[in-house]
């Protein structure tokens, strides 16, 4: 540790900091707009001046400036508010003062450090420049003459998003930052681009002049349109999301949010389910509760429990599918299914179907095998965490599967499930300290899904992947529900159907709980669907009898991301007309048909969720654990199939999405590249 | 003495007289107050009447949805939804003042950075109904074209003080 004097105040920081970090340690606020922890120091703004002792008598950039032992620095002297009131002059020279029409009005670093350590008033008389916006396709607004060249945005995009199309052209006076040419971002995080450029030239396109920062209730939530489970918070103005934003969470999400769960907001009030719908002389009517609840129960008298079937959906939350679990059990029923994709998994241990390195663990590993997954486009944000892990140094990728551009170099070993016993790959993998296997649930929904998964496994056993202090067997999910289902044992029970045992008429009464990613033309034609869901997509439109359900906007829910750490959102806003929260519909179903469910209030419905798995009762905490055990889950033949993107379309994968314009403008937009991919 | 100069003074009705003669004096000055509604006083340019929205002289409408008179409104009385403009131009879609809530301090008004919202010199909108005071944009901007030369010339007067 180095310690070093601020103000007065003595701290200890690590070498190789910089004066900043210690300023920082101090507790003293220094001003700036290129430094970034995140990103790699650029010194160009000068905002972040201070005086530092027996040193030349200027003011030097305390984020470009490394500690020394014993240094004496100084935040607030004459000498350094002078040199941050010029800078500050200079820096507004050319900054258009158009604030009233800026969407970063209220939230800009330059509006506020202009307040906080700018002067009164400009000496500059001569006209200011302009530049000329840039597209940047259909999720970022620009508008260039607000640039104050911090090159954060670029910065950003090489490292952090790993695609190199933004950058600065010319210099001083002309110096302009854009794309070289003109193209939407090809990156999934392309929307961190407006969260960091600290003046208002990068903006929300699909946000631009909805609201004020001011305006808006902030609620902390979880995102749920991927299995990474980025904390997100979500601002809304009355009765509608306006916009979503990262929350800092360093285990899981950093602070970045990937596009899907950041842009798909508009889709949570498009086709939405708002009042009851029941199936008369096959056309959906609209209907009340009681109704609606009537048909189910006249539908029920009679019905055997073997006759009766579940799927929860994607986006479920883990107490809507207890409920609905218990509902079934009530009902004498084990048909049950979360896999909606047809995915095999061991469930008997948790770690067959988990992420057990974590998230923050990739930084640890040395060797990275990536199996049957595009983890770019499956969960963007572990992809920029293997990115990370790349960029420092000393680690070997290899990828098994459909060939892709991961934003890193790969090795590419093969496309088919044969490649698993390529000598090479066990060798790189026994070499390594901290070995790490990602297999990709596209994968395990392959015929041959459980003997990948055991093979798999015996890689990871084989080499030392599995050890007291290190567990490098992951998969990753791909549904925000799926570990949460499978840790509630959402599966067919003793004699129970599965998914394919419930369609084509192996049921009379199928529940779906907002179930919309399986084929319903396959539901047996004489089989009674009940939809609870929010959005009218696939499931809805075979259904005959729709309850309108809550969207993760609109409830307390706990979701279990694919590390298999539990975390809650809560409600924002409340659901549009008559729809209710899930297991609020279920409780009431389950009074109405006379099989009373245990609880009626939230509380004890987690109280619930505790007893049936203590992993609910440990949220937002996710203990690290080795591979003690190295027994290998049943397996299988391997088949000879290349391996296919689990994710054709990276912008639309569920029911939000698909209702979203704004998704639906990006799918239209990178469709050339899309179209590429699929070929 | 004092006992003669007080009963002098009842009995000659003195005090009555100089009294009356006050009353008379004021009969014959110019009154005071006014005929209204067919005379009205002078009223100073920072009167703070009806609000109404301006346009700039080629028609364009001033207000530019920065929301600033909705933050600064003490009595919550201004609501706004913004969207761009087919042209890309940042404007209101909606801009409705509760005249019942408005507390009629001018904020609004100071806050305003183009001069768009502004509380005019009528002071003679009162209305039948509740509702009729739930002014929408329509009607703010009516209430600009109409009142524009005034407003302009009180803006003009004030100028120098700001």
């Amino acid at each position: 540790m180095v310690k070093v004097t601020v103000d007065g105040i003595d701290v200890d920081v690590p070498p190789r900091s910089n004066v900043l970090q210690a300023c920082e340690a101090a507790g003293k606020e220094i001003p700036r707009f290129c430094y970034h922890e995140r990103l790699s120091v650029a010194g160009n703004c000068r905002m972040c001046l201070v005086e530092i002792e027996k040193a030349p008598p200027k003011p030097f950039a305390s984020c470009a400036y490394p500690v020394n032992e014993g240094m004496v620095v100084h935040t607030d002297t004459p000498m350094v508010k002078k040199a941050r009131r010029g800078v500050m002059e200079f820096l507004l020279i050319n900054h258009p003062l158009d604030c009233p029409i800026c969407d970063q009005g209220g939230e800009c670093d330059l509006q506020d450090q202009a307040m906080g350590y700018g002067g009164d008033s400009s000496r500059y008389d001569e006209s200011k420049r302009a530049v000329k916006d840039k597209d940047l396709g259909p999720l970022v607004k620009t508008v260039m003459t607000r640039c104050i060249h911090c090159t954060r945005c670029i910065r950003f995009s090489t490292e952090i998003a790993g695609v190199s199309e933004m950058g600065a052209t010319a210099r001083g006076e002309g110096m302009e930052v854009g794309t070289y040419v003109q193209k939407a971002l090809s990156s999934e995080l392309s929307g961190n681009l407006i969260d960091i450029c600290p003046v208002g030239a990068l903006t929300s396109k699909p946000y631009a002049f909805v609201a004020r920062p001011w305006e808006l209730k902030k609620t902390d939530s979880v995102d749920v349109l991927d299995a990474v489970g980025t904390n997100i918070r979500v601002d809304s103005r009355g009765p509608e999301v306006l916009r979503i934003l990262p929350r800092l969470n360093e285990d899981v999400n950093e602070e970045w949010l990937a596009d899907k769960g950041r842009f798909s907001v508009d889709g949570l009030k498009r086709r939405r389910l708002d009042s009851c719908w029941v199936k008369r002389d096959g056309k959906l009517v609209k209907a009340t509760w009681e109704e609606a609840f009537t048909a189910i129960d006249g539908k029920l008298k009679g019905l055997a429990g073997d006759r009766i079937g579940a799927i929860a959906g994607d986006l479920a939350d883990a107490e809507s599918m207890l409920a609905l679990k218990d509902l079934m059990g009530a009902l004498g029923s084990s048909n049950l299914d979360c896999r909606q994709d047809g995915a095999v998994y061991d469930a008997s241990r948790r770690e067959f179907y988990t992420f057990n390195t974590s998230i923050a663990g990739i930084e640890e590993a040395d060797a990275i095998l990536i199996v049957g997954s595009n983890p770019r486009i499956e969960a963007p944000l572990i992809n920029a965490r293997i990115r990370k892990r790349f960029l420092a140094g000393g680690v070997r990728i290899g990828l098994i599967g459909a060939a892709a551009d991961l934003t890193y170099p790969v090795e590419h070993i093969g496309t088919t499930p044969a490649a698993l016993s390529d000598p090479a790959v066990a060798e790189v993998l026994k070499a390594a300290k901290k070995p790490m296997l990602i297999l990709g649930a596209g994968a395990l929904a392959r015929a041959d899904g459980a003997a990948l998964l055991a093979e798999c496994w015996k890689l990871a056993a084989a080499s030392s992947m599995l050890t007291t202090d290190w567990h490098g067997f992951n998969v990753l999910q791909l549904a925000a529900s799926r570990v949460a289902g499978l840790d509630l044992g959402f599966l067919p029970g003793k004699g129970g159907k599965g998914l394919a045992g419930m369609l084509g008429g192996g049921v009379d009464l199928l529940w779906l709980l907002g179930a919309d990613e399986f084929d319903t033309a396959k539901i047996g034609a004489s089989t009674f669907v009940v939809y609870q869901g929010h959005h009218g997509d696939k499931g809805a439109a075979r259904a005959d009898v729709i309850l309108p359900g809550a969207a993760y906007t609109e409830k307390n829910g706990t979701y279990v991301n694919t590390e298999g750490r539990a975390q809650r959102g809560q409600l924002a806003i409340y659901p549009p007309g008559d729809a209710r929260e899930d297991w609020k519909i279920l409780r009431a179903v389950s009074g109405w048909i006379g099989k009373h469910l245990p609880y009626d209030d939230l509380a004890g419905v987690r109280a619930r969720l505790e007893a049936v798995n203590p992993v609910f009762a440990r949220v937002d905490i996710l203990p690290r654990f080795g591979g003690n055990e190295t027994a290998a889950p049943q397996g299988g033949a391997l088949g000879d199939a290349a391996f296919v993107p689990a994710i054709a379309n990276y912008y639309q994968t569920d029911p939000v999405s698909r209702a979203s314009p704004t998704m639906a403008e990006c799918t239209a937009a990178h469709a050339p590249a899309l179209a590429a991919a699929a070929e | 003495m004092t006992f003669l100069d007080r009963t002098a003074r009842s009995f000659l009705l003195s005090e009555l007289l100089s009294g009356m003669s006050l009353t008379f004096r004021y009969m014959f000055r110019p009154k005071v107050t006014l005929n209204y509604p067919y005379e009205k006083g002078p009223i100073s340019p920072r009167f703070k009447g009806e609000h109404a929205l301006r346009r700039y002289p080629n028609g364009e409408e001033r207000c530019i949805a920065c929301k600033l008179c909705e933050a600064v409104c003490p009595a919550q009385a201004i609501t706004i939804e913004a969207e761009p403009r087919d042209d890309g131009s940042r404007r209101t879609t909606r801009y409705d003042i509760d005249m019942t809530k408005c507390i009629y301090c001018g904020l609004c008004e100071e806050a305003c950075p183009v001069d768009a919202i502004v509380e005019g010199p009528n002071f003679e909108f009162a209305t039948e109904t509740r509702e009729e005071l739930l002014y929408d944009k329509d009607k703010l901007l009516a209430n600009g074209d109409r009142w524009e030369p005034e407003l302009a010339r009180r803006l003009e007067l004030d100028a120098p003080y700001r």
